[in-house]
């Protein structure tokens, strides 16, 4: 599993720095590095940018995995080059721009947007097929999450934009149900895709997510 | 055909028409209101549309609102793009609390495709949920469980495409929404008899009553669009060609004639129980093609 994110455009960057001229930049080992969006080159292809657009940049970290990070082992990375910063350009996702700004009190700048939860494909090549969405169908469904990969997240079967096996908001999309409906013909078990679902039930996972570990068994909303 | 509900004109036996009107995109209601009237006595229902192709219009309930102002016989087409749970039961009590109760569920085209790309898509619901609901609030029991205030009455509508490729996934879902409760079905436009054929034959098991889609064709171009662009609709290349032989500044007529032809063989062949004609924007025309399908 990693965060898929993508690079905010230089300008965007630079809007939310204008009123800071001492810049630490801090890039992540895990996702950002896989997705080449916040990894070491990253990191010094955004110092290079910083200083072009005169920004003083004090240091450059690349943190494990910054959402997993320890406080006092970023703190003793970071040194000095913290000390001097203003602000913390961040380049992992959403989650590690998160934790950055639990650490420190010093604004926190995002360099990249979080897209999905995504699996690799190929090489460079992410796809979405999980929303985390806390109440799992997927032994209905062929082993195909409807709710992720199809684009309304129907639960009872394709809508009638769907063509050839394609969906139609285009961009090579397929259709999720009808890959669902080969699946389970071929296994024989379209008698799952027939059964009823209702409507999502969404407080099973209220937002924002908070879980608890009891006992070492089972978890709980807290 | 009017003073009669939709129900009872289906229930009846006679072969149906309906029809439908766009509301409009702004504040006067003046051109559809026009069609209104020109259609409500010619018609046994008039589909308003919600917020069709995603692109923003005045709402359909609104537009439901007018026809049955006007005495017409109001479809009320309800998509589960821009609504959740709570507005669309809102809207359902008060389209019944007005005597409005042709429920035409639809899931709804994707919000990329319309003319505001950047809203926020709802499906909280989908088509299949949203018949069901149909049917709880007519027992007198919302989503939640809780005991309403006088249970709502409808007569509950469904879509289906005869042409979807591949059909099996179509099909299935057709049968899930009959169980849900579907009393009638309009269908995604349709050129071949034989699709309606072949849907008939798989409906008949169940005794819901089948409005087939007409489409006016109002060019070749327009007939090549669809067979492009549109999902599961299909013009034959014979039709095409009859549209592109017409005389300069008479594929329109053509196109009517196409219509009714269409019409005269569903129903002299008894392939659905009445038809739903689609002129887009050109309702004036809706009366020439019934005249000419022996209809009026």
């Amino acid at each position: 599993m990693k965060v898929i994110t993508r690079r905010k455009s230089r300008d965007e960057i630079l809007s939310m720095l204008e009123d800071y001229a001492r810049i630490i930049i801090v890039g992540c080992g895990t996702c950002p590095t896989v997705c080449r969006t916040g990894g070491l080159p990253e990191t010094q292809d955004m110092e290079a940018a910083l200083a072009a657009a005169g920004k003083l940049v004090t240091g450059r970290v690349v943190v494990n995995a910054a959402c997993d990070a320890s406080r006092a082992l970023f703190i003793s990375q970071a040194g000095q080059s913290l000390e001097d910063a203003q602000a913390i350009v961040v380049m992992a996702c959403g989650l590690g721009v998160q934790s950055m700004a639990r650490f420190d009190l010093r604004p926190v700048v995002p360099a990249l947007d979080s897209m999905f939860f995504g699996i690799e494909t190929g090489p460079g090549a992410f796809e979405e097929i999980c929303s985390q969405c806390g109440a799992c169908i997927l032994g209905f469904t062929g082993g195909i999450c409807p709710v992720t990969s199809c684009h309304k997240g129907l639960l009872n079967g394709p809508c009638g934009g769907t063509n050839e096996g394609m969906c139609e908001v285009g961009n090579g999309r397929p259709c999720a149900w009808t890959l669902i409906y080969e699946r389970l013909e071929k296994a024989g078990r379209l008698d799952l895709m027939k059964r009823y679902q209702p409507p999502a039930g969404r407080t099973g996972r209220l937002q924002p997510g908070m879980w608890k570990l009891t006992g070492g068994k089972e978890g709980s909303t807290s | 055909m009017s003073g009669k509900s939709l129900k009872a004109a289906l229930a009846s036996g006679s072969f149906v028409v309906t029809t439908e009107v766009g509301p409009p995109k702004g504040a006067d209601l003046g051109r559809m209101r026009e069609h209104v009237e020109l259609l409500r006595d010619r018609v046994d229902g008039i589909n308003v549309t919600d917020n069709q192709s995603s692109v923003m219009r005045l709402s359909s309930l609104g537009g439901a609102c007018l026809i049955k102002e006007l005495g017409g016989e109001p479809v009320l087409q309800v998509t589960c793009r821009d609504r959740n749970r709570l507005a669309i039961q809102s809207d359902l009590l008060f389209a019944a609390s007005r005597g409005i109760t042709n429920v035409l569920c639809l899931t709804g085209d994707a919000v990329v495709v319309g003319d505001h790309p950047d809203a926020k898509a709802v499906f909280d619901l989908d088509s299949v949920q949203l018949l069901r609901l149909l049917g709880m609030l007519e027992a007198g029991r919302d989503m939640g469980g809780n005991k309403l205030d006088g249970p709502a009455v409808f007569f509950k509508g469904a879509t289906v495409t005869p042409e979807a490729r591949p059909p099996g996934p179509q099909m299935l879902k057709f049968e899930k929404k009959i169980e849900a409760g579907a009393e009638f079905f309009q269908t995604q436009a349709v050129y071949d008899a034989e699709a309606m054929r072949r849907l008939a034959d798989r409906a008949s098991r169940y005794g819901v009553r089948i409005l087939a889609g007409i489409l006016l064709l109002s060019s070749a171009k327009m007939a090549r669009y669809l067979n492009k662009n549109v999902p599961g609709v299909f013009v034959p290349e014979a039709l095409v060609e009859e549209l592109e032989s017409a005389p300069k500044g008479t594929a329109k007529k053509k196109g009517i004639e196409i219509a009714a032809r269409m019409i005269r063989v569903l129903r002299e062949e008894k392939l659905c129980a009445g038809v739903h004609v689609m002129a887009i924007g050109a309702e004036e025309l809706v009366p020439e093609i019934l005249r000419q399908a022996g209809m009026m």
